[in-house]
């Protein structure tokens, strides 16, 4: 653990510090709320109850936590070899994109299954080719992966809003509201009376799980580490830093795609294509995994209390005269203090030091 | 008379990006990353406008504005040159919270009209041919953003301390021999580059973009800064030639909107983002290995004219962009 670590680190320092920077970070927000003349308790409450407060709302933020999971997962990856995958958001879209296009061609041809599974494949290889392209950007044409990805996610983007009024409008009349929603029979299953498909959690869970693994314990992990680590000297190791950096963001673009096809067919999705459907659940992703100081076992707690910080705060727009970004700001400063309580520590009090 | 109406339109749209370029390349020059301007850009917006509406005031509105892009760089550099924390890590939390912090806090201020930065003609050189019009009946924001491009390639480049500027970026570790206190001049230089920023956030809500809404309409615009940073080579100069060419574009883009209707709309906006991609491309890919190799296989006399045209467009960072200056 050296200079390197950004976020938390396990342990009960590690438990104190998160405790010092959740109460900055609620004393900060508390301050941005009292400036707005709404009252803070009121508004943290909303978010609360927003996000846990009924079965239907609970059922609403498990399902929009699967495609954060998916993301941190895939950004585990990336940023175990050192890359900074801001283009996640339009592979995500890319990843909806490609599941939509196979949905719409097969729905009248091949039983339901069949169709969500080729989707869902369809998904994977669209989140893949645009993470792909980002990488190959940084990799042939030595453009920072960070403009090259930002690039790529307002280009899939407007993709998204050209294809909603263009060739995928709705009969009618086409509307940035989307494409035509997708029958019943063509949604994730859901659990009876509490809308949260198993396959949906089980895709997410086992994915971060098999990320956690895959970045442990194959070589391909390691390699990633190793590159992540010191670039210099994996090459002088003899690992093609290249290749792996490009499956690195084949990996997580996949991944990305696969949240997409989760935001059509997912069981609290709308069940179409429409623009700005990554909803800001890759940047989401990249807070989580900072904040997990890049740990899966982390990621998936903070991911959850994000999405519920994320889906609650949409309660102050609804109900009271407060901009939904509120909840962003929460999830910002939480991260702003993090880091800096963190840096506080491993500079200035030798306590934390292990 | 048409071409001076466009090339003043041009000028007349290029000072928020133009301060907002020259406060990032000097706060780079020094060494530092402020990956925020997205963010600030916008926060810095909401600021000058919401201050400038309150004091009825113009000029608190750009004070105000330079302020809060000023405590963004202090935050950058505290983060980073006392905490030891990855600087793209801070800056791009931070360009997700100022953004939706000016979300938030500019709620209640959204389509409201307010106080603009007004016209002002020099009398005289305004009569001038062509030059007049183009140049000097602008307003004096756009004066002063034309003078910082200037200000600041002097103070680079033919000054002491701005030699001593780019010794921070370049080789802090010479500059600490001679004697610089490169922590404090970092400091320094973040906070003056994110001043710049936040007179360019301020620029867009007092005159380009005059008021506040969500979404603004240039969320972006930071990105595209940032990459004109790098296609200008550090260079004051050359930078504010691409922001121009820039402008220039996008006005080509908004004349041929209207002229080609069957072009669907939407991918207008969007336009910008894969020629940023493009233009790093033509920057950064003279350094490719395999684009050498296929440059030594071509005949002599088209081999040289590439070379030369991938060396002019070729840009180097300064080389201890990023990293921490830490005395053994």
């Amino acid at each position: 653990m050296g200079n390197k670590t950004i976020g938390l680190e396990l342990g009960v320092k590690g438990f104190l510090l998160l405790i010092t920077a959740i109460l900055v970070a609620i004393g900060l927000s508390t301050t941005i709320l009292l400036i707005m003349g709404a009252s803070p308790l009121d508004a943290f409450g909303l978010i609360l109850s927003g996000s846990l407060g009924s079965s239907s709302k609970l059922a609403y933020v498990m399902t929009a936590w699967v495609p954060v999971l998916l993301c941190s997962a895939g950004l585990l990856v990336t940023f175990s070899a050192g890359l900074w995958n801001i283009g996640i958001e339009g592979q995500v879209v890319m990843g909806a994109v490609f599941a939509t296009g196979m949905m719409q061609v097969l729905q009248e041809s091949l039983p339901p299954a069949a169709v969500l599974t080729l989707a869902a494949c369809a998904g994977l290889l669209g989140g893949a080719s645009w993470g792909m392209l980002a990488g190959g950007l940084r990799l042939y044409g030595n453009v920072n992966e960070i403009f090259g990805g930002l690039g790529l996610n307002f280009i899939a983007g407007s993709l998204t809003v050209y294809l909603v009024l263009g060739p995928w409008k709705r009969p009618g009349i086409g509307s940035t509201s989307g494409t035509q929603p997708f029958p019943p029979s063509l949604w994730l299953p859901a659990f009876e009376g509490f809308q949260v498909s198993p396959i949906e959690l089980l895709l997410g869970i086992s994915v971060i799980v098999l990320a956690s693994i895959a970045l442990r314990g194959t070589h391909l992990g390691l390699q990633l580490k190793a590159i992540g680590k010191n670039p210099r000297s994996a090459f002088l190791m003899g690992i093609p830093i290249g290749r792996q950096m490009l499956l690195a963001f084949g990996l997580c673009g996949a991944l990305a795609g696969l949240a997409g096809w989760v935001l059509v067919v997912g069981t609290s999705a709308r069940h179409n294509l429409f623009p700005l459907i990554s909803s800001g659940y890759g940047f989401l992703a990249i807070l989580v995994v900072l904040l997990a100081n890049l740990s899966a076992l982390w990621s998936v707690p903070i991911a959850f209390f994000f999405t519920a910080i994320s889906m609650g705060s949409l309660q102050l727009a609804l109900q009271r005269q407060l901009d939904s970004s509120m909840g962003g700001v929460i999830q910002g400063m939480l991260l702003l203090s993090v880091l800096i309580t963190k840096g506080l520590q491993s500079r200035f009090l030798q306590w934390g030091q292990r | 008379m048409d071409i001076a109406i466009l090339i003043n339109s041009i000028l007349a749209a290029s000072p928020p990006l133009l301060f907002a370029v020259l406060g990032e390349t000097i706060t780079e020059k020094a060494g530092v990353i402020n990956l925020s301007l997205d963010g600030s850009l916008l926060l810095t917006a909401m600021v000058g406008f919401i201050i400038a509406l309150h004091t009825n005031s113009v000029i608190a509105g750009f004070l105000t504005g330079m302020a809060v892009g000023a405590f963004i760089g202090l935050i950058i550099a505290f983060m980073s040159l006392t905490l030891h924390q990855p600087q793209v890590a801070t800056g791009f939390v931070l360009t997700l919270l100022s953004r939706d912090l000016a979300y938030v806090v500019g709620n209640p201020y959204t389509h409201l009209p307010g106080p603009q930065v007004p016209h002002m003609p020099i009398p005289g050189l305004k009569e001038l041919t062509f030059i007049g019009p183009v140049l000097f009946d602008q307003n004096p924001v756009v004066y002063l953003s034309l003078l910082a491009i200037i200000l600041v390639w002097i103070y680079i480049f033919k000054t002491r301390s701005g030699l001593k500027l780019q010794g921070l970026g370049e080789r802090p570790a010479a500059a600490f021999l001679r004697g610089v206190n490169v922590t404090k001049m970092r400091y320094f230089y973040t906070l003056i580059g994110g001043a710049l920023v936040g007179l360019g956030g301020a620029s867009f809500s007092l005159m380009v973009k005059p008021g506040w809404a969500r979404p603004y309409g240039i969320e972006g615009t930071g990105w595209i800064a940032l990459a004109i940073v790098i296609f200008g080579g550090w260079k004051p100069i050359r930078a504010a030639l691409g922001i121009f060419f820039f402008v220039a574009l996008q006005t080509a883009v908004n004349i041929l909107q209207s002229a080609a209707p069957n072009v669907p709309t939407q991918l207008f906006p969007t336009l910008p983002f894969p020629l940023m991609i493009l233009t790093l491309l033509f920057v950064t890919i003279g350094n490719a290995e395999w684009m050498n190799r296929i440059l030594n296989r071509l005949p002599v006399g088209t081999k040289r004219f590439f070379i030369r045209t991938l060396k002019a467009l070729q840009t180097s960072p300064p080389a201890s962009l990023g990293t921490l200056f830490k005395k053994e």
